[in-house]
């Protein structure tokens, strides 16, 4: 593969709702084994951009590429199988499944087994979801949530449930993972650790990791490079350094701390 | 090994079953019970096949369907046309009625599975009505007077049906693609971000659980002497969706004692259908109010018996990412 | 001339649909909540208006008030009892209870007093047969169009003129910013309920009259129809329940004049499954995107 072709390059991208743009015109090139950061201040449009990168809303205008695929309109799903995965703000795991079945519906698309097959409990069916099985319970063990196996997601305590939101979307075998506010909620120790975490994931699935955070000071501290955004426009990418001094910055971001 | 261990459950369970089953029927071939309660077991292995189908539509992969009636209908005309008309065997007219129902579950549900929640509710009663007006009208099957059906299903045809239903559905929920499923059900947005076609699982729920209900409609209908389209408009797609909520949503034993629960109250106050729709709406309410999970919740009756240990620790070892 | 008899028949339904469709449809856009036992409300309101005039000896208007009333008092008992201990309950927990509502109202007035057909008498208001432009036209069907115009202008009047119709509009838009306003949403929601169900009554009075036959499944039918009407105009916007309503009505009398009487009931649902599929939003409905 070239290294000179971007992994995810977006062009033009906008959405609107009604009379409002939501996302106007915004351009990224993401290479693979960049660790980029989205920041802006609340309703920036980071989430829908989220959102219209994983095909959950379709854009009015523009285009993105992902590894040579045009994305547009092509359902979620799709979008995930051919390696973009998401984790959302918003907790949204399968709540009333175990911790290991969270992990494992995301195997699903890689599971080798038909439906007919899991019907009449052919040998392939066992070997199938041996596979899922074994894949999960790996995938657990990284995360430490290997002893939470068999509860219910639902009752895992909050910061379990964010790194099983991210176990998860590593199931689906990203190249591009994005991460929506992964740290949001947490003290400055969990914080802290969730980054290291996400520091060894990233090398150890030779990841390629976009995550919005509100943190400044944490996003500053890990990431390469920071896009801004701020009502729906992009209004700098650079550097950390570059992001700190940045007049335009400094004012969407004004009254609210910038360290 | 592992194999080993799940196969001999397995077959430990199907050797129970076919105890029953001879136990059954001995019970009444030999008479010891009279026709009231040979029909009564009969409807409720037909109830247990239809709660069992919109189990894995509702419970399962959380999409609310209230026409079960009109797949019931589909199954239980088109198998009577073939064993009465056609004059075809009774288990090829089965198969044939549920695989038709499927085909129309098929056509419903590709179109309507994209609405939600409540739209899809209404949408799939709207379907169920217009099947039945449909037999109402059709002149072939005698229309709003309905049509004469020989009396063929019996204890050995029904409990046949019965386990294929309970083993397909078991099956197919214990596997990768009940599990996508039922992740439809707890959120569809994540599911569909997570790489499952939600739409393909979506549908493909809903044709089995309409092959099954037609399957069912089939033995309705060879059980009674003869039919009529009024005994498949939406009250009857209400007390099919009683089974289930009752039972507790996405709990597949749960579903079984409800049917067989509520066929024997519905038996016994067949002479006061009033009170029995009264007591039925009665639990709908305070179930919703009070314990919204029915009976057993998601859980099945065989986790009540196995030992308590399981899952996590719930205390100490609270590990934290290093 | 025929088709234009069908059109003012047409148009007599419609409006006893876009009644009911209205407390559909302000249910639905205050608490997001189809409410099943709507139709029953009806039913109920028709009873009672059947009472009042064959016991009490009451004539229509005074008939009309009490029914009016008295489904007023009944949809707050339903909304206090059964729907808001499920507020925060799943749509499936909520669309289950209103189902069983439904059933324990239509089974409860069996059990009291039988499932037999009671008839409303003639002479509730006086019947003569009006000839307009060489169409024959029922003395009833314009007091039906007449009372159901006046209680939909009344009804606008409310929700756009008065401090509770304010209050009910904030609480659908946004029922946390509303508390927060002042805004008692408890109470804006039973009066939604006291309203909605109030004209469900009047649908179910004036039914009697122009229909006569009543008994204690007739609500759910025109319940079904009348939630479909409400999903065509665009749930959750009132004018365009009535619009709904008057529509669906011209649509079932036009397949009866067309010789497809049998099929009249599927019309209903054929359009609903049409309106689902293309139009979601309805004729006056704005699309509305999910928040993920």
């Amino acid at each position: 593969m070239e290294t000179s072709k971007p992994l995810l390059s977006v062009d033009k991208l906008s959405i609107q709702f009604g009379g409002l743009k939501a996302v106007s015109d915004v351009c990224m090139e993401l290479a693979s084994g960049d660790l980029c950061g989205l920041i802006g201040p609340n309703g920036a449009g980071k989430t829908t951009l989220f959102n219209l990168l994983t095909g959950v809303y379709v854009p009015t205008e523009g285009t993105v590429t992902f590894n040579g695929h045009r994305l547009n309109k092509l359902a979620p799903y799709k979008i995930t199988r051919k390696g973009l995965c998401r984790t959302f703000q918003n907790i949204r795991l399968f709540g009333e499944l175990s911790v290991v079945d969270n992990v494992k519906v995301a195997y699903h698309s890689q599971a080798s087994h038909s439906m007919l097959s899991s019907i009449l409990r052919l040998p392939g069916h066992f070997k199938g979801e041996r596979i899922i099985e074994e894949k999960a319970l790996e995938l657990l063990e990284i995360f430490q949530l290997q002893l939470y196996k068999d509860e219910k997601a639902k009752n895992l305590p909050y910061g379990m449930q964010r790194r099983l939101e991210i176990a998860r979307a590593l199931a689906g075998k990203p190249r591009l993972l994005l991460l929506d506010e992964p740290a949001a909620g947490m003290n400055p120790k969990e914080t802290g650790e969730l980054m290291e975490l996400i520091g060894q994931i990233k090398e150890r699935f030779s990841l390629t990791v976009l995550l919005i955070e509100h943190d400044m000071h944490l996003v500053m501290g890990v990431c390469e490079r920071i896009y801004v955004l701020d009502h729906g426009q992009l209004i700098a990418h650079g550097t950390p350094e570059e992001i700190r001094n940045n007049p335009l910055v400094i004012e969407a971001y004004l009254g609210e701390e910038v360290s | 090994m592992a194999i080993f261990r799940r196969m001999n459950g397995f077959f430990g369970m199907m050797i129970l079953a076919l105890l029953f089953f001879f136990i059954m029927q001995y019970i009444i071939t030999a008479g010891i019970v009279g026709s009231f309660y040979t029909n009564m077991i009969i409807t409720m292995g037909i109830n247990i096949i239809i709660a069992v189908s919109l189990h894995l539509i509702l419970g399962i992969t959380g999409q609310f369907s209230i026409g079960q009636a009109g797949f019931l209908a589909v199954g239980a005309f088109v198998s009577a046309i073939m064993t009465m008309k056609l004059e075809l065997p009774f288990l090829l007219s089965i198969i044939i009625g549920g695989v038709i129902a499927a085909a129309v579950g098929m056509l419903i549900g590709i179109p309507s599975l994209r609405l939600k929640g409540d739209y899809l509710a209404i949408a799939t009663l709207g379907f169920g009505e217009i099947v039945r007006i449909i037999f109402l009208n059709m002149d072939y099957v005698g229309g709003a007077s309905g049509m004469m059906v020989t009396h063929k299903t019996t204890w050995g045809w029904l409990f046949l049906w019965m386990m294929i239903t309970i083993l397909v559905v078991r099956n197919f929920t214990n596997s990768t693609h009940g599990r996508a499923c039922i992740s439809i059900r707890e959120d569809e947005t994540a599911s569909d971000a997570m790489g499952i076609n939600t739409t393909y699982y979506k549908v493909a729920a809903f044709v089995i659980g309409a092959f099954f209900t037609g399957i069912a409609g089939a033995l309705y209908s060879h059980n009674f002497y003869f039919i009529q389209p009024a005994n498949f408009n939406f009250l009857k797609s209400f007390d099919i969706l009683i089974f289930v909520v009752l039972g507790g949503l996405g709990s597949l034993s749960g579903t079984v004692i409800a049917a067989v629960l509520l066929t024997f109250v519905t038996t016994f106050l067949s002479d006061y259908p009033e009170t029995r729709m009264l007591l039925y709406s009665l639990v709908l309410i305070v179930m919703m109010i009070y314990r919204p999970q029915g009976l057993l919740g998601t859980r099945e009756i065989s986790s009540l018996f196995s030992r308590k240990t399981k899952g996590g620790p719930k205390d100490g070892n609270q590990q934290t990412i290093a | 001339m025929e088709f234009i008899q069908q059109l003012v028949n047409g148009l007599s339904l419609g409006s006893i649909y876009a009644l009911i469709a209205l407390g559909y449809t302000m249910v639905y856009g205050i608490v997001k909540l189809i409410n099943f036992a709507h139709g029953d409300v009806f039913m109920v309101g028709s009873f009672v208006g059947f009472y009042a005039i064959t016991f009490l000896e009451l004539s229509f208007l005074p008939a009309l008030l009490l029914s009016m009333t008295a489904c007023a008092v009944l949809g707050v008992l339903i909304e206090r009892i059964a729907y808001k201990p499920l507020r925060n309950a799943t749509r499936i927990a909520a669309l289950i209870t209103a189902i069983g509502v439904s059933l324990f109202i239509e089974y409860g007035m069996i059990y009291i007093r039988g499932a037999q057909i009671e008839a409303y008498p003639n002479d509730v208001v006086p019947s003569a047969n009006i000839d307009i432009f060489g169409v024959t036209v029922k003395s009833q069907s314009i007091l039906i169009l007449g009372v159901a115009i006046l209680l939909m202008v009344l009804l606008q009047i409310i929700v756009h003129r008065t401090k509770i119709g304010k209050a009910m509009r904030a609480v659908s838009f946004d029922a946390d910013a509303a508390k927060l306003m002042g805004i008692s949403v408890n109470n804006t929601i039973s009066v939604t309920f006291a309203i909605g169900s109030a004209l469900a009554g009047a649908a179910g009075v004036i039914f009697g009259v122009y229909y006569t036959r009543i008994e204690p499944l007739m609500g759910i039918l025109p319940g079904l129809k009348a939630f479909v009407a409400a999903v065509l105009g665009g749930i959750g916007i009132i004018p365009g329940a009535m619009v709904g309503g008057l529509l669906l009505g011209m649509i079932e009398a036009l397949v009866s004049a067309a010789g497809f009487s049998l099929w009249r009931d599927a019309a209903a649902f054929v359009v609903l499954i049409l309106i689902l599929l293309f139009m979601p939003q309805g004729l006056f409905g704005k699309n509305k995107k999910e928040k993920v």
